[in-house]
């Protein structure tokens, strides 16, 4: 089933979405303004959010004095109410008339307030809680802010725009240690400081939302006859939830799920790498670097292939590239070579997925369920990722880490065999 | 709106927003700068030479925490006053340690893009005999009684995305041969009598017994154990359950401890207890506050333990058997050592 695309209203950014791009060296076509702008705004976001990341274990020991031994203080939050708040964001994203950009909104200010927040927490529960609602605010915007890519930009091109973005955040997320650190190196453990310019930052990523996203991002009337007519009302939760009843959203469900059941933690595999490659202790806060520095650069070529070869596959070979990941952890091949191809195998694997599931989600989900179809899908995904955690954990106390790697390893390759014969139907038709 | 509109407010918010954080960093840089002009009602500071073989007695090192130009300094008292003048060494450490001729000091590197910290051996002026890359943020330091084996213990949280799950490295380092195990959580681990796995084994806390055994804590599944730990057989064998940051008492019978007591508030869920390795009976401590530091025995009966104070924090001290009060010993003062 083939489902109305939607298209921006953006004239400009559709004119030049829309135009065929087929001669060969020709300049790729520009991403529509609203995603640069939404790129934009997840970019400052993160320099904000990454500042007080990079220096919250500082802050906690040295800062207040506290040692947080074994405070695991945002696992619950992270995982449980993320996933309900992600629903509802998507969810309500799509009522009256498409609220993408208020709720999106909500989620960034909601973040934005904590930054200043964090000055008054002085004891690690209070802290944990500010950092509780930082979430909460995080799991609203995701949906609303995909479903807007999506609504945004012509079906044909979407891969490249999620790539976009993808890469604008991952910069911010870069970026923001790099502020941060400067910031206490000229005020000398001045975590205050960093906090006020955190949030001031945090501010100015809301006020490049509401100034440079636009409010209603209505795909192209002729392209969305769902908008004419009593079909216009809000979408009910029923209806959001009925998207399940659909084959290509049920499918893209669990093959997101099926495989995120085998897609074990950042955390884990770090952890798995540096003790298999015998990787210096001091080395280890280094290795999430190389996977987002290799997840910068591919996000906007591996969804640019994404637009040419399919989402659906290249997600899948995505999986496949986690599957060469882990073998090379498995392997008697140690060393910093062994170590440097599995961060890259691992950057790839995100950009080959993350944005790419995004793009893929979209063509499967009508223009009107935007929102709460992006959050489905994400949220099946982390769920399952959870489940795997808490087995993987498990795995670990009952054979060692090697052995549960080796077992997670099989389990994904199953699952990419069983995904690639669920996938395979044409529900989406490559641009 | 228009667009020249919108790009007015940006600009404005941009000028706005940066004056706010702008103003921020000048402020608390000239916080910090304070901090290096000398306190008038603080301790004297003067410089001077500081023996880890103290020719006049025994003496008392601490991390110097006044303000003024020696703050963050290894500072030398005499036991019997320690309020009185003290002797900066000119060497800072975040933590510190030392036994025996050997110290151990943990300290801060200012790189351009972020801190990196190392831990440094040094002999008994001082001077640096070795040093090693840490893993994270330095929170303990002991030395051997024979001043052969140091360890430490740092903070990583190590998921950048994460963030704030955190998790602790331990080192033991041979001052023999150079020898570092980089991670005690690589150590065989014998809980309840059995061989235990977990991915999420943290070990905290070392104390030494000798050149072979050691205490330290072991947290996993939410709970924490005593562990002694075997440097030849590479084991960590539980001996008791809710202990944390253990110090073992001089003539090796005891333990001094933080314990997790019920219906304590979760900001200050910590007191100082002490246990008996022979009959594994917890006595309470006179100290009914909130305890988060690995505790020192100053001699057989008392212990020495941080508490936050004006100025980062100060040394207090406790009988160990569960008698008398707490009292202050010295202000402005962290990560003390008796040496001598």
């Amino acid at each position: 089933m083939y489902l109305a695309d939607s298209r921006s209203t953006d004239s400009r950014a559709t004119r030049s979405a829309a135009a065929p791009d087929t001669r060969p060296g020709r300049r790729p076509a520009a991403v529509p303004g609203t995603v640069l702008a939404l790129g934009a705004v997840s970019l400052v976001t993160d320099v904000s959010s990454e500042m007080v990341t990079a220096v919250l274990p500082l802050y906690v020991v040295a800062g207040l004095g506290l040692s947080p031994l074994g405070f695991g203080f945002l696992d619950g939050v992270n995982n449980g109410v993320g996933a309900l708040v992600r629903l509802a964001g998507g969810h309500l994203a799509d009522r009256g008339g498409r609220r993408h950009k208020t709720v999106a909104g909500l989620g960034y200010g909601l973040s934005a307030v904590c930054k200043p927040l964090l000055l008054l927490a002085h004891t690690l529960p209070v802290l944990g809680a500010v950092l509780a609602v930082d979430r909460t605010g995080k799991g609203l915007r995701t949906a609303p802010r995909d479903a807007m890519i999506s609504l945004a930009t012509a079906p044909e091109r979407r891969g490249r725009a999620f790539g976009v973005h993808r890469a604008m955040d991952t910069t911010g997320a870069l970026l923001g240690p790099l502020v941060a650190f400067a910031v206490l190196r000229a005020t000398v453990d001045g975590y205050d400081a960093v906090f006020v310019v955190s949030g001031c930052v945090a501010a100015l990523g809301v006020l490049l939302l509401v100034l440079f996203v636009p409010r209603r991002i209505t795909p192209d009337p002729a392209g969305a006859p769902a908008q004419a007519g009593p079909a216009a009302a809000p979408p009910t939760l029923r209806e959001a939830l009925g998207l399940l009843r659909r084959r290509p959203v049920r499918r893209l469900t669990a093959c997101a799920s099926l495989l995120g059941l085998t897609t074990v933690s950042d955390a884990f595999l770090y952890l798995l790498l540096q003790r298999a490659g015998d990787l210096p202790a001091h080395l280890f806060p280094l290795l999430p670097l190389g996977t987002a520095a290799v997840f910068l650069l591919l996000a906007v070529p591996l969804g640019a292939l994404a637009d040419r070869v399919g989402r659906r596959r290249l997600f899948l070979a995505g999986h496949g590239v986690l599957l060469l990941a882990y073998a090379v952890v498995l392997s008697p091949w140690h060393g910093a070579p062994a170590v440097a191809a599995v961060l890259l195998l691992h950057g790839t694997f995100y950009a080959a997925t993350d944005g790419v599931l995004a793009a893929a989600t979209a063509a499967a989900v009508p223009a009107r369920h935007q929102g709460a179809g992006q959050a489905l899908v994400g949220t099946g995904q982390a769920l399952a990722r959870f489940v795997c955690s808490l087995a993987f954990g498990a795995a670990w106390s009952l054979w060692g880490g090697q052995r549960a790697l080796a077992v997670t390893a099989a389990g994904l390759a199953v699952a990419a065999v069983a995904v690639s014969f669920l996938l395979r139907p044409a529900d989406e038709v490559p641009a | 709106m228009t667009r020249t509109a919108r790009l007015v407010i940006l600009l404005t918010a941009v000028l706005l927003l940066g004056a706010v954080g702008t103003g921020a960093v000048l402020h608390a840089a000239h916080r910090a700068g304070q901090r290096d002009e000398q306190q008038a009602d603080g301790p004297a500071v003067r410089t001077g030479d500081v023996s880890l073989r103290p020719a006049d007695g025994r003496t008392l090192l601490v991390r110097n925490l006044a303000w003024g130009p020696h703050r963050d300094e290894i500072a030398a008292v005499p036991t019997g006053d320690p309020d009185g003048p003290r002797t900066a060494s000119g060497v800072k450490c975040l933590r510190f340690h030392a036994a025996a001729g050997t110290a151990v000091c943990l300290q801060a590197v200012h790189g351009a893009l972020e801190d990196t910290y190392r831990a440094v051996v040094l002999d008994a002026h001082l001077r640096e005999r070795h040093r090693f890359p840490a893993a994270g943020i330095p929170t303990r330091a002991r030395v051997s009684p024979s001043g052969h084996l140091v360890a430490w213990t740092v903070f990583v949280s190590g998921d950048s995305y994460a963030g704030t799950d955190f998790s602790t490295r331990t080192a033991l380092v041979d001052t023999r041969t150079w020898q570092i195990e980089d991670n005690l959580e690589t150590f065989h681990v014998v809980k309840d009598g059995r061989p235990y796995h977990a991915a999420d084994v943290n070990i905290w806390g070392v104390t030494f017994a000798d050149d072979t055994r050691f205490y330290a804590t072991l947290a996993t599944g939410g709970h924490t154990y005593l562990v002694r730990g075997d440097v030849a057989t590479r084991t960590l064998t539980t001996l008791h359950a809710n202990v944390e940051c253990p110090s073992l008492s001089p003539d090796g019978t005891r333990i001094a401890y933080k314990k997790r007591v019920p219906g304590a508030p979760a900001d200050a869920p910590w007191r100082l207890y002490v246990l008996d390795l022979r009959t594994m009976r917890e006595t309470a401590t006179a100290e009914r506050r909130n305890i988060d530091d690995q505790a020192l025995w100053a001699d057989r009966g008392t212990l020495v333990y941080a508490l936050p104070g004006d100025y980062g924090s100060d040394l207090w001290t406790v009988p160990a058997d569960g008698t008398g009060t707490a009292r202050r010993l010295m202000v402005s003062a962290v990560a003390p050592a008796y040496l001598g």
